[in-house]
């Protein structure tokens, strides 16, 4: 049945760090892994699912990909462009809380697992 | 400093509302079509980011899960690409079972050829929905309303669904009264009125309330087929096919997939037998549907549309969105509804209740549509003309074939004609595109090449659907 999004298979990957971007992603169905590759080896951040969002950095900022992300089995992702993201922003500001809300959570998150890192180390 | 200053002066200098939203207020909202709906989801969610704590009454006497009439709202179904995305990035995403197809292209069907312009990200980002739980006649369906499950969002975030038809709203000193047809009755901090076009609630407002304007509608008509998910998949795939075709008062006319059905939508300036009758024996039509028999139809309606907005769509302690209030000019009705129903909660929960609140905080949003509504009248005039001259479709349709058999090319008639036929952007951002001068010296070229040699007609151009 045709649903709203994009698939990928298995292992298939959406983003490639250090590609530019200009749009980021909302997960329909299925999970995804977000993944750092450092000196070519990989570091697995954090799996994502259904309702999840990444790539959101490219709406904000002109950098490249900070993670690569990879389907985990099959999954459907709708795409959000920055035009539409920012034309939505500018008539209400009130959009971009979600997405602050949850960009607040992943700093946390990382804060979290630095304070964790530096106390092991 | 000196603008600074200036600006903290302004909001010192702002004067609170008189009427505001406390803990404890009541708000009733009428009707739980999308504007209702979403404006109850959208209220309590800025309520609690603020730690208000709000009691909102959401009346709506129709259950979205009924088959036929009785559960549907009377629509296309077509939950543009920018209300899609819109959504997303709220943490709505429609889930599967409300989405009965996801569209990738539009199909463009002239006298002359036509054409499938497809999304430049191969990605489907429009849904096809039903508003109820499918056509009359239908089996049950295992899918979800599109007005359900919002219904079903706001009922989440705390709303208090009240099954009762809302007969009449006064005011009693400082509050708002409501009355219902079995005789409930209660009062409210505020109304907002999201009962649609087919209401009575603002004609009897219009009777009552000198200064005040009822939205004005128009008759269009819907109707469902049942084709079968094989032969839908063979005939017209996960494309909307539209109709430029010379039928004088038809605006636009497209066949919506679905699961096993097929919605078609006619809109124009009041749609009736006649129009209906030249638009079935057309050619165009007839050749979108198996061995070219149109089948009888499972479902019709001849649903009314809002063309001209309420005015003012906003009184103390009361505010009309989506339908009853302004909408947009033919297209993206839903994606209005949505705009509408997050404006006013914000001027409700942030500003407050009164009508100078909503001239404010919510008046402007209605005016940038009324505004854009004359660009889409001036591109719909446009779109007229070329369905009246030959030699202009010959010119859109050469242009158009171009563009989508080079994808390198810059797409400026298919952008224009999907945006027009999505309603994903704004109509004075089209109308401004078909201003630039490359987009004219390519539709000049095109007119000229497309009319000098007739002998070679552009071939049919589609990647879905029988030729
Ligand atoms: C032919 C046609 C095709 C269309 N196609 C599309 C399309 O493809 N895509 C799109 O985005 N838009 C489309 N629209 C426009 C779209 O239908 C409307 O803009 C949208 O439904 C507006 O939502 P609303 O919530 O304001 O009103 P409505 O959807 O009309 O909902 C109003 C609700 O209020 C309830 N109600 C009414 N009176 C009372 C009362 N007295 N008490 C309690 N409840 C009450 C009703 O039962 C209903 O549920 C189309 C319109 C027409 C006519």
């Amino acid at each position: 049945m045709a649903r709203l999004g994009k698939q990928y298979s298995d292992g298939e990957i959406i983003v490639r760090q250090g590609e530019p971007g200009n749009c980021m992603y909302v997960i329909q169905d299925g999970t995804v892994e977000v993944l750092a590759i450092r000196d070519g080896k990989e570091l697995h951040l954090r799996d994502l699912g259904a309702d999840d969002f990444f790539g959101e950095m490219a709406l904000f900022e002109e950098a490249t990909r900070t993670a690569t992300i990879r389907s985990k089995g099959t999954t459907r992702v709708l795409t959000i462009d920055r035009k539409s993201f920012l034309g939505g922003i500018h008539e209400d500001p009130s959009l971009a809380f979600r997405l602050v809300q949850t960009m607040s959570h992943r700093i946390r998150d990382l804060t979290d697992r630095l304070a964790r890192y530096e106390e092991s180390g | 400093m000196g603008s600074a200053h200036g600006s903290f002066q302004q909001l010192a200098a702002e004067p609170e509302s008189a009427k505001t939203l406390r803990d404890g207020s009541r708000i009733a909202v009428v009707g739980a079509g999308p504007s209702g709906s979403m404006f109850s989801y959208f209220l309590l969610n800025m309520a609690e980011a603020t730690s208000l704590q709000l009691n909102v009454d959401l009346f709506e006497p129709r259950r979205f899960c009924h088959r036929g009439p009785a559960g549907c709202n009377h629509c296309g179904g077509v939950i543009s690409e920018s209300l899609v995305q819109r959504l997303a990035t709220e943490g709505i995403v429609l889930p599967d079972e409300v989405v009965q197809r996801g569209i990738e292209s539009y199909t463009l069907h002239m006298d002359i050829g036509d054409v499938e312009i497809c999304t430049p990200l191969e990605e489907r980002r429009i849904a096809a929905v039903y508003r109820g739980n499918g056509p009359r006649d239908s089996e049950p369906m295992e899918s979800e309303s599109f007005d359900g499950y919002l219904q079903r969002l706001a009922v989440d975030k705390g709303a208090n669904l009240v099954q009762r038809l809302v007969t009449d709203v006064s005011r009693e000193g400082d509050r708002m009264r409501l009355e219902c047809a079995d005789g409930f009755h209660d009062e409210y901090e505020l109304v907002v009125l999201a009962s649609g076009i087919n209401s009575r609630l603002t004609a009897d407002l219009e009777e009552r309330a000198g200064g005040f304007r009822k939205p004005a509608p128009t008759k269009a008509f819907i109707c469902e087929f049942k084709l079968g998910r094989e032969v839908i998949r063979e005939t017209l795939g996960p494309s909307m096919h539209v109709f430029l075709l010379d039928i004088p008062r038809l605006e636009f006319a497209a066949l919506i997939p679905k699961g096993e059905y097929t919605t078609l939508a006619l809109l124009g300036d009041d749609i009736d037998e006649e129009l209906m009758q030249r638009f079935f024996t057309s050619p165009e039509v007839k050749n979108c549907f198996p061995g070219g028999k149109i089948p009888d139809h499972v479902c019709h309606c001849y649903p009314r549309m809002n063309i001209s907005g309420a005015r003012p769509p906003y009184a103390d302690r009361m505010v009309m969105i989506g339908d009853c209030g302004t909408t947009r000019l033919f297209k993206d009705g839903i994606g209005a509804a949505y705009r509408a129903a997050k404006a006013a909660a914000r001027a409700a929960v942030f500003h407050g209740v009164a009508a100078e609140d909503f001239e404010a905080h919510y008046w402007p949003m209605c005016r940038s549509v009324q505004v854009d509504n004359r660009f889409g009248k001036l591109l719909f005039a446009v779109a007229g003309l070329i369905q009246k001259a030959r030699f202009a479709r010959r010119g859109v349709l050469r242009m158009t074939i171009t563009e989508q058999r080079h994808p390198g090319k810059p797409k400026r008639m298919s952008g224009v004609l999907w945006d027009l036929f999505s309603g994903s952007a704004r109509y004075r951002e089209v109308f401004m595109r078909t201003l630039h001068p490359a987009y004219i010296k390519d539709l000049v070229w095109n007119l000229v090449a497309g009319n000098v040699d007739r002998s070679h007609p552009p071939a049919v151009e589609r990647r879905h659907g029988t030729h």
